[in-house]
């Protein structure tokens, strides 16, 4: 198996799932000559042709609405929006029109478009490069979201959501497209959607996570052994619909549940999963579900700055302590 | 008013006991139900619960010896027998006696009169009202604990799961039956130490005197009795294991991913054992010298080693159970097994028990009955060898051998034979669309 980043498994996945499927597509902005502002679409206009891998205008509720169009005319299009902080002109489309499409046709039509964004902070991009959207779409029903944290599961997963015949948002953490780096196989897998992978097995706490934060809790597990405290990191994945199995398991073993994300706290995932696991699982609690998660507040573009607002090792580390004594 | 223990009865014939361990020193305070003293006898070990609160007094009998039922192991009063002898050196200020007699004793009869302190204050019951979280709540009214009784170790004097856990397997000992994996119970203890070798055992200059476990002592005289008492009648059967070894390769990578851990034979034995003996109940049985006793609940005991000996951890109801559940439950049993984390309920109540010798090579075996069960059956191992098929053709089979020991007293061969021939057919006929969940 070769060792491949994350943004490398983005490419093998749109470049295998097209030569699979003449119905996929790819558009967005640059993703045709240039190849994608991160590269994710290299080389593929090239073996695909600008037919199926087209350059956009500067216009994301256009990305979305064609989109959308061909694939209720049968296409599999995969959009690209070039940062997850410019989704929000194509959240209407999304939201009123992909999410939708299945219930107001009765089931006659299905939206099976994947919407591509690279997002999340860490490395300097400032107010507009730096966000975290999932908690905006996490709201509204007909809309999976789909958050990988290695570049295994991300070929995987993006394979099984260009398959799946709904609505699905990608969303690739930036910071981690060069930085993570794992084995990939050549070749045609899946990783099924909703269903949540122990990336690390514990007894005592169990930290639920996705995206970076599946990062930050592996180290902090790794530090934290030294002090006898045993954490399971549990990767969700797919965020929605979340593997609420997973969960269960994971809560009645270890009793103790630290939830991390670098989206803002307030309204975020990490709420939607303290809340369920106090309506389902009160009785198996030995002590307060925690979150770690960024503040409520924008995204600063002075380093010293940003690394104070987003969570770091240290932070997940102090939360683990604090429930390790609970 | 102090309270005089003596060594209990800790089942019939036995007539004496050996102290393994003194849990609470001289001068400690302890709590009504908190384990007081490890006692080894030739049946049963067992951890006894102090029946009163207060502070050990004097211990009567050291740690090593053998004493008759009946006979005082240690006094438990208020403490005040021990303040009177500490009384000349400071009551009131220990640590201004330690500095003014300057030698080491006198410090340690202080610290010991301070300890004695801090307990009477403790339990005088006038502490703030005890925080639990609800997990803790809901063991606590599960297993009819008084929380007020339970040391808190957590933030604030907070009782935490480990505390309760603790407590309730504490008490559980007392209850231990004699089977041998009750001591495999307790959460890895320090080995218990080994009672004095009894007098008449020559041990000569080129021979070395291992003491026994408690664990290994347990084993031997169960292993004897079950021999003893049941006539072991004996069965092997081969079996072609090949579309389960297909069906295993299959599933291996989506069963890593999904569960994380990796899928072994053995819950594929079991499940194929449990619906055997569904066929075939006079295997899932007891012997009684007023008849045989069936039992409809079927529930599979699994041998699982753990350093020093054996333990047989029960899988409850095993025939309501998918392969994807019963590998789970295998799972959990042996981690906690390894672990010395086994509850006494995850002991009790077995009807049959699965041994997978062939995980360590074996491709025949002995096994002996785990008493009161009707039979153990082994799974060999999964060996490929050219076997003569339809057609009289050559051909390379995965194949398995099972082997039956049964009590005779309560079947025969033709019911054991057709019991595992049960197990034959259910295994040979796994394939590519089995149902795993």
């Amino acid at each position: 198996m070769a060792v491949k980043t994350l943004i490398e498994a983005v490419n093998e996945a749109l470049r295998e799932e097209m030569e699979r499927d003449p119905s996929v597509i790819v558009l967005g902005e640059d993703v045709g000559v240039h190849g994608g502002v991160f590269r994710a679409t290299e080389g593929l206009q090239k073996e695909f042709g600008a037919e199926r891998v087209i350059d956009t205008p500067l216009a994301e509720l256009g990305i979305a609405g064609i989109a959308i169009g061909a694939a209720m005319n049968g296409l599999r299009p995969v959009a690209e929006i070039q940062f997850a902080d410019y989704i929000h002109p194509a959240f209407d489309q999304i939201v009123n029109e992909a999410a939708k499409i299945r219930y107001r046709s009765n089931g006659a039509f299905s939206c099976p478009i994947v919407v591509r964004a690279p997002f999340g902070a860490g490395v300097h991009g400032g107010l507009y490069h730096s966000q975290s959207v999932e908690a905006l779409f996490y709201h509204v029903p007909g809309l999976k979201i789909v958050i990988p944290s290695t570049p295994y599961d991300c070929k995987g997963l993006l394979k099984a959501s260009i398959r799946d015949p709904d609505p699905v948002m990608f969303f690739e953490h930036k910071k981690s497209y060069r930085r993570v780096k794992g084995d990939v196989p050549e070749g045609d897998y899946t990783v099924p959607l909703s269903v949540a992978d122990v990336k690390r097995e514990g007894t005592d706490i169990s930290v639920i996570t996705y995206g970076v934060g599946v990062h930050l809790a592996l180290e902090a597990a790794e530090k934290i052994e030294a002090e006898a405290v045993s954490v399971e990191v549990l990767d969700l994945r797919t965020i929605v619909p979340m593997d609420k199995e997973a969960i269960a398991r994971s809560v009645s073993k270890t009793n103790k549940v630290l939830v991390v994300h670098e989206d803002n706290k307030t309204g975020g995932v990490g709420a939607e999963i303290a809340a369920t696991i106090a309506e389902d699982h009160f009785e198996e609690l030995d002590g307060p579900v925690l979150r770690v998660a960024a503040a409520d507040t924008h995204i600063p573009y002075a380093p010293t700055l940003e690394e104070a607002v987003i969570p770091n090792v240290d932070d997940v580390l102090a939360a683990l302590r604090r429930l390790a004594a609970y | 008013m102090s309270t005089t223990i003596t060594m209990p009865q800790l089942g019939e014939s036995v007539a004496e006991g050996t102290i393994g361990k003194w849990l609470k020193a001289q001068g400690e305070r302890i709590e009504r139900d908190e384990p007081l003293v490890e006692i080894i006898t030739d049946k049963v070990n067992a951890e006894i619960p102090s029946p009163v609160a207060g502070v050990i007094e004097r211990i009567v009998v050291p740690e090593g010896q053998t004493v008759p039922v009946g006979a005082e192991l240690v006094v438990i009063g208020d403490g005040s027998s021990l303040k009177e002898v500490v009384a000349g050196v400071g009551e009131a200020e220990p640590a201004a006696a330690g500095q003014e007699d300057g030698a080491s004793p006198a410090a340690a009869t202080a610290e010991l009169a301070e300890r004695v302190e801090t307990g009477a204050t403790r339990g005088d019951g006038e502490a703030a009202p005890k925080r639990a979280s609800p997990l803790v709540r809901k063991l606590a009214r599960e297993h009819e604990v008084d929380l007020s009784l339970v040391r808190g170790s957590g933030l604030g004097g907070r009782v935490t799961k480990n505390d309760i856990l603790a407590y309730i397997e504490g008490r559980g000992q007392v209850a231990a039956p004699a089977a041998g994996p009750a001591t495999a119970a307790r959460p890895a203890a320090p080995a218990a130490p080994a009672p004095a070798p009894r007098p008449g055992v020559q041990v000569a200059p080129d021979e070395e005197l291992v003491p026994l476990s408690p664990m290994r002592r347990a084993i031997a005289e169960h292993m004897a009795r079950s021999v003893q008492t049941a006539p072991h009648a004996w069965a092997m059967m081969e079996v072609d294991a090949t579309a389960l070894v297909k069906l295993r390769e299959s599933l291996l990578g989506p069963w890593q991913a999904r569960e994380g851990f990796e899928l072994t034979y053995l819950p594929f034995f079991v499940k194929a054992v449990v619906a055997a003996l569904r066929e075939n109940p006079p295997l899932n049985a007891r012997w009684t010298e007023q008849g045989v006793v069936l039992k409809k609940r079927i529930s599979i005991g699994i041998a699982v080693a753990v350093p020093d000996g054996l333990v047989v951890p029960v899988i409850p109801d095993a025939d309501q159970k998918s392969i994807a559940g019963l590998a789970h439950g295998i799972r959990d049993l042996a981690g906690r097994a390894r672990a010395g984390r086994l509850s006494l309920d995850d002991i009790q109540g077995g009807t049959f028990t699965v041994n997978n010798t062939g995980a360590l090579g074996s491709i025949a075996s002995g096994p002996i009955i785990n008493q009161p069960q009707a039979g153990i059956i082994t799974m060999e191992a999964i060996v490929k060898r050219p076997v003569v098929v339809a057609e009289d053709a050559i051909a390379i089979r995965s194949m398995l051998n099972t082997c039956l020991s049964f009590d005779h007293r309560v079947t025969d061969g033709a019911e054991a034979l057709r019991f595992l021939h049960s197990v034959k057919r259910r295994v040979e006929a796994y394939g590519p669309d089995t149902p795993i969940y």
